[in-house]
């Protein structure tokens, strides 16, 4: 075990692991860039509609249904089912079949969490507001926005952390990220490669857990700091 | 789509199908039981030793935002290609979710109730059991609800390590693409994955049912 280790340590001390298409830096950032691409796109798809939504408190049924079958989903089926979609639309292999699925996967919990925080805000409040004579606009982007802030910043967060592990994936249908070095070292049978690899995924999805907590700090308003933390998230 | 799609291979592969359905659901409900047992187990600690829950939390949490391919490949080289490197994944899965819901279901459980309780001479154990547990239970099938839908969606990952339930087909779909056959296999282990992960649900929804009679009015989601 202890010689394993040190073999891990010496497969990240060579610098031939860190220059290249290969290396590690490269492979880093596929992995950092196709997730916040990923990730930003299913905000600005997904938030705006279920706040108008959430809003006109519209569709209610249809978004707890659809959190059940989207919590159903296997996202290793949807990153291989991908694929043959962008093959036939002639966006081949690699990149597209990986963020088509990053972005299917990342849509759901964003719209059910908006919607569900949302539609939550307390109706007096919103009474209120409207009593002060604000627009129906000023009440969703100055009132109910902000109140719900806790629980759609922390199904950002917890998307962006799905995106990133299942971003993994994304080598089994040839794209790059740092799911290569864990597919590749499965198929010539490298346990050290395997491992390493292991260690920078898990490495990434942690700093994209707290990080993504600190900006969700730094976001909310103070006085809803604790609200957003029973978020259900999906492990990939 | 239709064109990639053959039936003919479903019909001829449904031995196959059900085999690997079965498979599925046996790898899931080995790690939701014992993911169950040390969630109860981690919950007991919290629930005596306040402090402990901060770590607790954070430890499962930790294991929870790890990718379940990262996971599964640090176990590898020391538990290998086998059901044990699938299992102690998938349980690890279970468990920030779990944790949190019995103890949340425990602590919900209002004060004057565990009062009469007392004042009516039950023991610790009679408390836990009879009052307690039971009127945790919407909470606790709540969170199990969760765990075992999860834990299907992961299970086809394991197909990477050589195992997979449903997952085998959606890998085996993936090593015959470009082909209709290729495809069709790919969606029978995505759409039969996701409708296991509903029948378990449903069923788990018929089981909290039966043993809560009372709370039927105010249903948990």
């Amino acid at each position: 075990m202890i010689e394993f280790l040190g073999e891990v340590v010496a497969w990240f001390a060579d610098p031939a692991h860190w220059t290249g298409v290969n290396g590690i830096p490269n492979r880093l950032w596929e992995h950092i860039q196709i997730t916040v691409l990923a990730t930003s796109l299913a905000v600005l798809v997904a938030i705006p509609p279920a706040v108008v939504l959430g809003h006109r408190k519209r569709g209610g049924t249809f978004v707890v249904g659809a959190v059940n079958i989207f919590r159903a989903v296997p996202s290793f089926g949807i990153v291989v089912l991908a694929l043959p979609i962008t093959v036939a639309l002639g966006l081949g292999f690699g990149f597209w079949p990986t963020f088509l699925a990053l972005l299917f996967l990342a849509i759901p919990p964003m719209f059910t969490n908006t919607y569900t925080g949302v539609a939550g805000v307390d109706s007096d409040v919103v009474e209120a507001a409207r009593g002060m004579g604000m627009t129906e606009r000023q009440i969703m982007t100055g009132v109910e926005v902000p109140a719900a802030s806790p629980i759609i910043l922390a199904a950002v967060r917890v998307a962006a952390v799905q995106v990133v592990a299942t971003a993994t994936l994304g080598a089994i249908v040839a794209w790059g990220g740092l799911g290569r070095y864990i597919i590749d070292g499965f198929a010539i049978q490298d346990g050290v490669l395997v491992f390493a690899g292991a260690l920078l995924v898990a490495g990434l999805a942690l700093v994209t857990e707290v990080g993504m907590s600190y900006l969700e700090r730094a976001i909310v308003p103070d006085s809803l700091q604790t609200a957003g933390n029973e978020v259900a998230g999906i492990a990939v | 789509m239709i064109g990639f799609f053959s039936w003919t291979w479903v019909f001829d592969h449904l031995d196959d199908i059900w085999n690997r359905t079965v498979e599925h659901l046996l790898l899931t409900v080995i790690a939701v039981t014992v993911g169950l047992f040390i969630s109860f187990l981690l919950a007991a600690y919290v629930l005596r030793t306040r402090r402990a829950y901060g770590p607790v939390t954070l430890a499962t949490g930790i294991l929870y935002s790890i990718p379940s391919l990262a996971l599964f490949a640090f176990l590898v080289p020391v538990t290998g290609l086998s059901i044990l490197t699938a299992e102690i994944g998938l349980v690890s899965y279970t468990l920030l979710i779990l944790v949190r819901n019995i103890v949340a279901g425990i602590d919900g459980v209002p004060g004057p109730v565990l009062e009469a309780a007392a004042g009516m001479g039950y023991t610790r154990r009679q408390m836990f059991f009879g009052v307690q547990l039971p009127l945790a239970l919407p909470v606790i099938i709540a969170g199990l609800r969760i765990a075992a839908v999860t834990t299907i969606g992961l299970v086809t990952v394991t197909a990477l390590i050589g195992l997979g339930g449903l997952g085998f087909f959606i890998l085996r779909g993936l090593s015959l693409f470009v082909s209709p056959v290729g495809t069709t296999q790919i969606i029978v282990g995505t759409v039969m994955s996701v409708f296991l992960a509903l029948a378990v649900d449903f069923a788990l929804v018929g089981a909290q049912r039966l043993l809560t009679p009372w709370a039927r009015s105010k249903e948990a989601v």
